[in-house]
């Protein structure tokens, strides 16, 4: 279960969240929508660990332990995973080795055996094909002539592979036409269960017509100006930001 | 200056004195020294005159010899019995070697080649040396005291041989080598050459290579300098390639406290072709100086250089690449790159590369680049769950990768990333 409290963070100064407070119950997909601007990305990075991003107070939990205390890699191995808005390539390093890393890291992390080579190119070649992936992605270095949708699809594939426990995606639907959009929306719903929780950001209400959330939560202004069920989503796309933005205010 | 005075050459005391040991180094051993006494006798001549390199010899300017001439060489021990430790640590290649141990060949820890023609015992003074320029050559030339000659017979592939060079010194007697290899390489023939120099405690090594490659032929050059972290290593290599022949190098730096490796590569026949490529890892106060001149003599001929260094602490490296193009050399194609990763604040690269283009019809250019370990991909690492100092590695891995790939042999490429490994390990530790 993720738990944010009062959640406050600035960057290079500037304040950006105002006061954070959002549950996610282990099992549950929640939507986070709102205008540009909003805090939307830097949410996801105050809870991914990324430097520049200064928390001035407020708490953040998954399953009871202190997220803002660790480093990126200890709040992967607790289970947290971020699906980067822009994902960054890697020249140099091959898809399958990095994705081998990382989830032998979080393997011994977790003291679980590690992954040989035969092992995870197996479990790799399978969870590729689940998302229409040609083999030679894995091949391929990470991301480096990517278009903008397998880069998507990659994040999600490293979703798969590594089996976070809450997992954000930051506008994972932005640059995917509907094929793309549908196959990655399909990734995720893969992946829901009862011991899978997942904090979906996005800018339109397309997405969540494919993962289909169990809450939506509006911010604006470095605010939760309000919360609802999937319906949310869709008085947003009809009525525009405004409307909520307004009323809350 | 007055016009009627001849130019003198003031060189700071301690280099003159650090190049008058060497002298009176030679007066005592002259007599007992093997090979051609004449050739002997001219580089000591030059030595004589020129001394060492300073920093005011624009070839010099961005590395110092300082710590090599404040160190008092005394004559190698002979034989240095247990070399296993050293041994060890040569790149486990199945292939026939030529071990020399502080510059003098040993046939005990060698394996000869079936095919290739090897003698040693004696250096070989080649025409392709210049120690009337070059003056560490005129040193080696003057106190060159063994080497191997390597010769592939035209036609015949000679495959894959290990030249290793240990050298073991110690902080209170430390000890200095000159050792003389030629290789040539007949018509149409091919070697690939493993050239290997580890080490410990306090020594120079400073080899000298000619390498003449006859028409087609090819030479596969990986050149892994990993000497101890005290030592000193300044080698120059000459090498003459004919029309349609290869000179293929990848050199990588490792290890000396002081090292230079400085390359000449004369492309003389039509559509001849030289790879310099290489890569150094530095910490500490490492300082490494990567200096080559790719001669472009024939037409249609090609060059290409790519260059990588990590430099972690206080280390400096330095590249310097000279490309000149002859006046006949039309058609001619040189490519050289320089990169830089800088792994902290008092890291410093020195890069200098120069064109000298005498025909009309080329096709050159070369470019630099210096930079920093990306944050962003240093994030993305760690939000996998990979830790700091892993992803550190990677990135420092991959970034080496590009000049590592070129290096066809995976054997060969295998064994230099190894060696890579394990020292960045020890820079990790």
């Amino acid at each position: 279960m993720l738990e944010i409290k009062g959640l406050t963070a600035a960057i290079y100064g500037k304040a950006i969240l105002h006061g954070i407070d959002l549950v996610v119950p282990t099992g549950e997909v929640h939507a986070i929508m709102g205008p540009n601007g909003s805090g939307k990305s830097t949410l996801s990075y105050v809870l991914s660990g990324r430097d520049g991003y200064e928390v001035t107070g407020g708490t953040a939990t998954l399953d009871g332990r202190d997220l803002l205390s660790m480093e990126p890699e200890e709040r992967a191995a607790a289970g947290l995973f971020l699906a980067f808005q822009y994902p960054v390539e890697l020249p140099g390093v091959g898809n399958a080795n990095f994705l081998r890393t990382a989830l032998n890291a979080l393997r011994r992390a977790r003291g679980e055996a590690e992954l040989d080579a035969v092992q995870f190119l197996k479990l790799a070649r399978a969870e590729a094909k689940r998302l229409a992936m040609p083999d030679d992605m894995l091949k391929r270095n990470v991301n480096v002539g990517f278009s903008g949708g397998e880069k998507k699809r990659n994040e999600v594939l490293q979703m798969a592979i590594l089996k976070p426990r809450l997992a954000i995606l930051d506008e994972t639907d932005s640059g995917l036409d509907i094929d793309a959009l549908k196959i990655v929306a399909d990734g995720v719903n893969a992946q829901r269960g009862p011991a899978f929780s997942a904090l979906v950001i996005t800018h339109y209400q397309r997405l969540l017509d494919h993962i289909v959330p169990d809450r939506v939560h509006v911010l604006a202004a470095g605010r939760i100006v309000k919360s609802g069920g999937p319906e949310l989503a869709h008085e947003l796309e009809a009525d525009g930001y405004a409307g909520v933005v307004a009323d809350a205010a | 200056m007055n016009a009627l005075t001849p130019p003198v050459r003031v060189q700071p005391a301690w280099l003159a004195q650090a190049a008058s040991a060497f002298l009176s180094r030679y007066d005592g051993l002259r007599a007992r020294l093997p090979g051609d006494a004449v050739a002997r006798e001219a580089g000591a001549e030059l030595f004589r005159h020129h001394g060492l390199p300073g920093m005011r010899d624009e070839a010099w300017h961005y590395t110092s010899l300082r710590p090599i001439a404040e160190t008092r060489f005394s004559e190698p021990l002979t034989p240095v019995a247990d070399c296993a430790a050293l041994m060890a640590r040569l790149p486990s290649l199945d292939a026939p070697r030529l071990v020399f141990v502080d510059g003098r060949f040993r046939d005990d820890l060698s394996v000869v080649p079936p095919l290739t023609a090897v003698r040693v015992g004696a250096p070989t003074f080649g025409g392709l040396a210049r120690p009337e320029r070059d003056r560490m050559v005129a040193l080696n030339t003057m106190l060159a005291e063994d080497g191997a000659s390597i010769d592939v017979p035209a036609g015949t592939d000679g495959g894959l041989l290990v030249l290793a060079s240990l050298g073991a010194g110690s902080p209170e007697r430390p000890v200095a080598f000159h050792p003389r290899h030629a290789v040539r390489v007949g018509a149409g023939a091919s070697l690939t050459l493993f050239d290997v120099s580890v080490g410990e405690g306090v020594y120079l090594h400073n080899p000298v290579f000619e390498i003449t490659l006859e028409e087609g032929a090819t030479l596969t050059h990986l050149r892994l300098q990993d000497e101890s972290q005290a030592a000193f290593h300044v080698s120059t290599l000459y090498a003459d390639v004919a029309a349609g022949g290869t000179y293929d190098s990848f050199a990588l730096t490792l290890g000396g406290r002081l090292a230079r490796m400085e390359v000449h590569a004369r492309l003389g026949g039509e559509s001849a072709s030289a790879h310099l490529n290489a890569a150094q890892l530095l910490d500490g106060i490492q300082h490494a100086d990567f200096t080559t001149v790719v001669t472009h003599d024939a037409p249609h001929c090609a060059s290409r250089q790519t260059v990588k260094n990590v430099l972690a602490g206080r280390s400096r490296g330095v590249f310097q690449g000279k490309i000149e193009v002859a006046r006949g050399a039309q058609k001619t194609d040189g490519y050289q790159m320089n990169q830089a990763l800088l792994l902290s604040a008092d890291a410093e690269i020195d890069c200098k590369p120069e064109l000298e283009i005498f025909a009309d019809d080329v096709k050159c250019s070369h470019g630099a680049t210096v930079g920093e370990l990306d944050a962003e991909q240093l994030f993305y690492l760690r939000s996998r769950g990979i830790g700091a100092v892993e992803a550190r590695s990677i990135l420092v891995r991959a970034f080496l990768a590009e000049a590592l790939d070129l290096v066809s042999y995976a054997r060969t490429r295998e064994a230099l990333e190894a060696a890579i490994a394990t020292r960045w390990e020890g820079l990790e530790a």
